[in-house]
This record gives structure tokens, sequence and C-alpha cells, in this order.
């Protein structure tokens, strides 16, 4: 595994550089670069408020960076630079899809609906930019049809198909949650950004997603990157781990080596308890040389 | 009380206990009121300061409280808490679809009733009986319902809350007046021309309205009406001012037939019938149903095209719209434009039908009914706006009929003066009876095996 090619260097879909944040004077993410390899699963981890939400807001476009350069390269060789990018070209055309960390479904809308809101642009396009459809002239008839079966497909794989009809506000929440994959893979992205896809899931469909994903991954191609707490996640399925810490990238490598990283260990994963050990012996030698020399 | 409604709904009313509360409100009545009404203090004819006595009336005040607080212990109580139990189990699948049904029934019912409604008014009052039933009631609803439709696809689909779009139906009447009467050109060519000049003027404001959301999108749309009617008041070369503009020719029978009563191809003339402003008035409103039809219609359908179904998303989740690169500030523009559009059509049928537009029709007033029918409704619902528009301005008319109240009230009694505050109390009535309108269900756009209808707890109303 250490030894294993690293894609993330040699052919990168996303390449992160220098890129700071500023909330007022609150630096939420600092001189931050980092690579993400073409289909590769890459993970973004560390404690809450390090600032990973806020990358993925900047890369998605839904903040402007204040400063740093992003670019997407998606398998027509094409190159975006996504700071340049509103929010929807992002999708559209750099096709960067994402979900969100409190999941933001079209509750009032069935399932079905909401997979093919995701298939607008081409829906759009196949209608005549609408004209053509009020008339109902130029096939969109037919188009429709595909983009129906495209949804089913993506109900089949996340195993929603008998609640298609169903509005997305009554599913249960494990099931929200792929269902906004699901939507932001009717995209047809070539990235896949997920906020923390495994919270409030239980072990069960925790595995399921690991599988959800290595499958998007093989069958379709599209390079994963995501926020995520849960280490059964990280380390199960992800073949590249970039930690934040404060807003600073304090480790980058495969799971191996981050995991045994001790600056990980301190910040992320918390104090060992060997550590705390040989801390609390400094501080008590500390304490008593103090009281030797008074 | 609660001991009362819990073994059932339909359980007989406790009268023991229904029985004890009144007692216990009545006396309680009678020691508040017993002090209160009961001893009254006056000045006797030497200018003494005496104690009058009116325990008698004071305990007949206390025994309507009591009997007042048996009924409602024993009647209304139950019921109201039987309903609160029954909403808040929220509606099943099974209530949705009968719902749904009745609604289908009702619109199939109310589209033939819309088509024979002249001939049986003519039939019931007359030729000339007819004209305020056809015109005062039949065009003048229609008008709103064609309004309400509009305005449903800015609001009810969209989610954005327009307040000034009279400004739209400001823009289609002027534009039919003043081209008419400039260049003379017809009805049939000036209707498109209204519609398209109305949808330009939305895009036009639109463009840097939409970029604001919720109260501030409202607030200035708000502003935008009153600026296009301050418009029309100062620019007195062009629209008249607040005289406005008068004789604007009738719309003609497709250039065949003319309702003009000089005119040689005059529609009574030439079938021979009496001379009678009616059949232009039944003409009229056969006019503005199927431009209210045509509305519903390219509604419909629009719904269930990619533009509808993100007109829908966009109200459900703006941001979630943009994740998935839908491009928002285009789809808010074009719901703007094609609202605008349909009430560019009403204005131009109303200028005709006028013969006369001043910028009083234009006022905030106006936008404010039509976002009530709306509201009213149910956001989203063809027939639940129609039902409102009918409700609301079907009701004010009908207050002018209500002459037998002055038995009641005496002779000065004119119900008209208290239109606005029947219409507010109504609206508060039906906002606390039906906080989403009258249809609030929403039919999805497309299925897979079966349509299921979706309750509206779960459908959101936009928020700019
Ligand atoms: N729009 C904003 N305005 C001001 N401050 C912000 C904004 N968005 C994020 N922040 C701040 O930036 C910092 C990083 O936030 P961010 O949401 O990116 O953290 P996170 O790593 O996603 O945390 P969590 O694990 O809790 O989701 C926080 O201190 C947060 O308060
Ligand atoms: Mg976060």
């Amino acid at each position: 595994m250490m030894t294993s090619h690293r894609t993330w260097d040699s052919d990168p879909v996303l390449s992160v550089e220098h890129l700071t944040m500023r909330f007022g004077g609150l630096v939420a993410v600092n001189d931050l670069s980092f690579s993400a390899g073409r289909g590769d699963i890459t993970a973004l981890i560390g404690p809450n408020g390090a600032g990973k939400t806020t990358v993925f807001n900047c890369i998605t476009g839904f903040y402007k960076p204040t400063t740093g350069m992003m670019s997407m390269r998606p398998k027509d060789g094409a190159l975006h630079l996504l700071e340049r990018m509103p929010d929807f070209v992002v999708a559209s055309k750099a096709k960067v899809a994402r979900t969100f960390q409190n999941i933001r479904l079209f509750s009032g809308m069935t399932l079905l609906e909401n997979l093919l809101v995701a298939q607008h642009n081409p829906l759009m396009i196949a209608s005549g930019m609408t004209f053509l459809g009020v008339l109902g002239i130029g096939g969109y008839k037919a188009k429709e049809k595909a983009a129906i079966d495209r949804a089913r497909y993506w109900l089949d794989k996340i195993g929603l198909t008998a609640r298609a009809d169903d509005p997305a506000g009554d599913l249960p929440y494990g099931a929200q949650r792929r269902l906004e994959i699901a939507r932001a893979m009717c995209t047809g992205p070539d990235l896949l950004c997920l906020d923390e896809p495994a919270a409030g899931l239980n072990p069960r469909e925790s595995a399921e997603l690991n599988a959800l994903l290595l499958s998007i991954r093989k069958d379709d191609g599209t390079s994963i990157l995501l926020i995520e707490h849960d280490m059964s996640v990280v380390m199960g399925i992800s073949d590249h781990v970039v930690v934040l810490e404060y807003g600073i990238k304090i480790a980058d490598g495969t799971p191996t080596e981050t995991r045994n990283d001790p600056r990980v260990i301190a910040a992320y994963l918390g104090v060992d308890d060997e550590d705390v050990e040989e801390i609390e012996q400094e501080l008590d030698e500390a304490a008593g040389s103090e009281e030797g020399r008074a | 009380m609660n001991s009362a409604v819990k073994p059932s709904d339909k359980a007989a009313p406790d009268f023991g206990r229904a029985l004890k509360d009144g007692v216990i409100i009545a006396i309680i009545a009678f020691a508040l009121l017993g002090p209160l009404v009961g001893l009254k203090t006056d000045q006797n004819m030497a200018n003494e300061l005496i104690l009058q006595n009116h325990l008698g009336l004071a305990a007949i005040l206390s025994a309507v409280v009591g009997v007042g607080r048996f009924l409602l212990s024993a009647f209304v109580y139950p019921r109201i808490a039987a309903r609160g139990n029954r909403s808040k189990a929220a509606a099943t699948l099974a209530e949705l679809e009968a719902r749904a049904r009745v609604t289908r029934g009702l619109s199939i019912t109310g589209l033939i009733f819309l088509f024979v409604y002249p001939i049986l008014i003519i039939s019931l009052f007359g030729v000339q009986g007819s004209i305020k039933w056809v015109d005062n009631y039949g065009v003048q609803i229609l008008i709103y319902v064609m309004l309400g439709w509009g305005l449903n696809i800015v609001i009810g689909l969209a989610g954005l809350l327009d307040l000034g779009y009279v400004a739209f139906y400001a823009v289609g009447a002027y534009s039919y007046a003043l081209l008419a009467i400039n260049f003379h050109l017809s009805f049939w060519v000036l209707l498109p021309v209204a519609g398209i000049l109305a949808a330009f003027w939305g895009i036009i404001l639109g463009f840097p309205v939409l970029r604001l959301r919720g109260d501030y999108l409202a607030i200035v749309t708000l502003a935008f009406g009153e600026i296009i009617r301050l418009v029309l008041i100062n620019w007195k070369d062009f629209s008249g001012g607040s005289a406005g503009i008068s004789s604007i020719p009738k719309v003609t029978m497709f250039g065949i037939y003319s309702f003009d009563v000089s005119a040689p191809n005059n529609f009574a003339k030439v079938f021979h019938l009496a001379a009678s402003s009616a059949y232009y008035k039944v003409f009229l409103y056969y006019l503005i149903l199927l431009l209210a039809l045509l509305t519903a219609f390219i509604t419909i359908r629009l719904r269930r095209l990619p533009i509808g179904r993100a007109w829908e998303a966009l109200r459900e989740d703006e941001v979630a719209c943009r994740s998935l690169g839908i491009n928002t500030t285009n789809t808010k523009l074009t719901a703007f434009a094609i609202g605008a559009m349909f009430g560019g059509f009403a204005g131009s049928f109303f200028a005709a039908r006028q013969g006369f537009v001043s910028p009083e029709s234009f006022i905030f007033m106006e936008s404010a009914v039509i976002v009530a029918i709306v509201v009213l409704g149910g956001m989203g619902s063809m027939i639940g706006v129609a039902l409102a528009a009918v409700a609301m301005v079907g009701g004010t008319e009908l207050l002018r009929e209500l002459d037998f109240l002055q038995v009641v009230f005496g002779k000065g009694f004119n119900p008209d003066q208290y239109r606005m505050l029947i219409f507010g109390l109504a609206m508060v009535g039906i906002m606390v009876w039906k906080p989403r309108g009258f249809v609030s269900a929403r039919q999805p756009t497309a299925f897979l095996f079966k349509r299921k209808t979706v309750s509206g707890d779960l459908v959101k109303e936009g928020h700019g």
C-alpha cells in the first residue's frame, strides 16, 4: 500500500493550490494545497470546525475563496478553474456534484422527481428550452423516458425503487442520505463531494454506504471526495486521506500513513493513553523541580 | 375536560361534567358580576349617594354565562379536541387520494358549468336581465381567476412572493389602449403584443429584483408596482395622467362582426336581434373563459416540463438547485416573465372590456387581492385558486345584493361599506381553519408506478 502509485500526484482529477478562505478575522482555511486522484476515494478529515465544509463550499463555488486556485480535470480532458465559476456552472460544466452536511432534498417532491430535477440541464435542451415542449413537438417524451430510466437505475442501486412515488420528506434519515447521493449522481459528475455521508447512520447502513460508494467508483468511474468522522468508512474505503486542523493541512497520504502520523493522533484521534501518562509525568517532574527551587 | 374527550370521537357528550363546569363558571361569574353589575352607586334628587340593587340582572347574566359554558363543554370543546386529534395524525394516503378525486370531479363539473353558465342565465333572466350576472359576476370573476393562475406560477410554483403583479396587468392594459387608439390595430393582434410587452417588463424588472430573497423581494416588487402606477399618473403626454384613456376600441368577433352600435356589421343587426349590450358581454365572457383556460392549460403543461419541475425545486430548496447545476436566476426570470405575460393578456382584455383605463385600476389593493386569492386557494393548486377567486370576488359582489340586511340593521345600512371588514374576517377565519389554503396537496409531475398525492405538510412555501 505504502509503495503503491499515488494517483493524486500522477493523475489528479482535482488540484487545490494555496486555498485560503477568511471570514472577517477568522481564517477558516489557511493556504491549503492537496489533490484528489482520478478514480480515488479521497477522505478529508479533521476535528469539528477544522474548515472541511468550507473547503467543499469553495470547491463547489458556494464561497468565493479569498485566494487560491482550484483546477478540475473532467474525463473529457478539459481544464476548469473552479474559483472563477459560479456555483451552478461548477456543477453543470466542471462536473462536480455534492451533497450537504444537513440533507437538502426537495422534500415535497417524490423520489423520482428529485432525480429528474438533477437531470434538468439535458432535459431542458431536450424540451427545446421549453418552447417545443409546450407545443408537444421535438421528441421530448422519449428523452424524458430515458431520464426516468436513469432515475430508476439509481433507485435500484440505493434500494428505494419501491418508494419511487413517495415524497422524499417521508423517507427515514438513512434513506434520505442515500437519495441525496443518488440525486448528485444523476447529474453525471466526474467528482462527487460528500459532506459527512455516514453521519447518523447505524453500523449496517454505514456498511451499505461503503458498498454504494465503492460501486459508484467502480461502475460509474466517478472519483469521490468525502468528509467523514466515521473512521470505519475512512479507513475502510478511502485510498487517500487529507487531515485538516484549524484550516491547516497537517497530514496527507495513504490511510495507513495518516493513521500512524503522531500529529494526526494528537490532533484528531485524540491524545493516546500512553501519551497522557507521559505528559502527566513531565508535568509532575516540572512541578517537583519548582518546589525544590522554592 | 380530557376524560370527556378521550373514549372516542363519537362518544356521547359528558353532560355531568359539563353541568358541573357550567355551575362553577356561573358561581364565579356571579361573584364577579355581583359587585360590578349588581351594585350600582348613583345620586338621588338630593344629591346623595345611594346604592342601587341590580342583583337580579347580575344573576341573569351569570346564568347566561353558565349556560354558555355548559354548551361549550358539552358540545363544542369535544368536537374541537376530536378535530385536533384527527389532523395531528398525518392525513393518510387514502384520505389524500379521496380528496384528490373530489378535486378532479369538481374541476370537470366546474368546467361544464362555466360553458353553459351564460345560456343558463339568459334562459333564467332573459337577454337584458343577464347582463349583470354575466358581466359583474362571470367576467369579473374570470379575470381574477386568470390573474390568480398567472400569479400562481410566480408565487405558488416558484415560491417568489411578488406583491407588484398588478404592474404587469397595467402594462397589458395600457399596451392595448395606446396601440389600439394610436395605430388602430385590432385586439387579436394586440393581445399577443400586450403579453410580450408585459413579459419583457417582467424580465427588465426581474433582473435586478430577483437577486433579493424573501421579504426584500416582496418589498421591492411592491415598490415596482407603485412606480409603474406613478409613472402612468405623471407622464401625462404618454398615458393621459390620472384622467386615463377613454374610448378604447371594443373587441371584434375576429373582424367579422363588430359590437359597435354604429358599425354596419354589428352583431345584433346582422342577426336581426334587438339591440342590446348583452351579446357583447356574453362574447367577452367566452373570451375571458378561453384566455383563463389557456393559462391553465399552459401552466399544467409547463409543470410537467423540466422548467416547471425546476420552479418547484426552487421553491423547495434553492441551494440544492444550484448544486445540481440549475441556473436559478434564469429559472426565476422565466417564472416572472411567464407570470407577467398572463397578467398582460388579462390586462389587454380588461382595457377592451372597460373601454377606459386609468391608474386608479392598478392600485396596490389589486395586487393584494390577487396574492390573497393565490394564498387562499393553496399555493400551486389551480382548482384551489379558482375557488378562492370565486369566493373573494364573487363574495364581495354578492355584498351589493344584501339589501335585506337593512331590515335588520336599519335603513342607513350599506353592506358594501363593510366589504373590507368582512373580507379581512373571512381571510383570518380561513387561515385559522385551513392555513395552507383550500387545496394544499400536491400532484407529482411524473411517476414510476402510481401517481400518489403528496400531503401539503411536506410541501414548502418558498422563501423568496
Ligand atoms: N459563512 C461563514 N461565515 C463565518 N464563519 C464561517 C462561515 N462558514 C464557516 N465559518 C467558520 O469557519 C470555521 C470552519 O467551519 P466548517 O463548517 O468548515 O467546519 P467543519 O470542518 O465542516 O466542521 P464540522 O465537522 O463541525 O462540520 C468555523 O469556525 C465556522 O464557524
Ligand atoms: Mg462541516
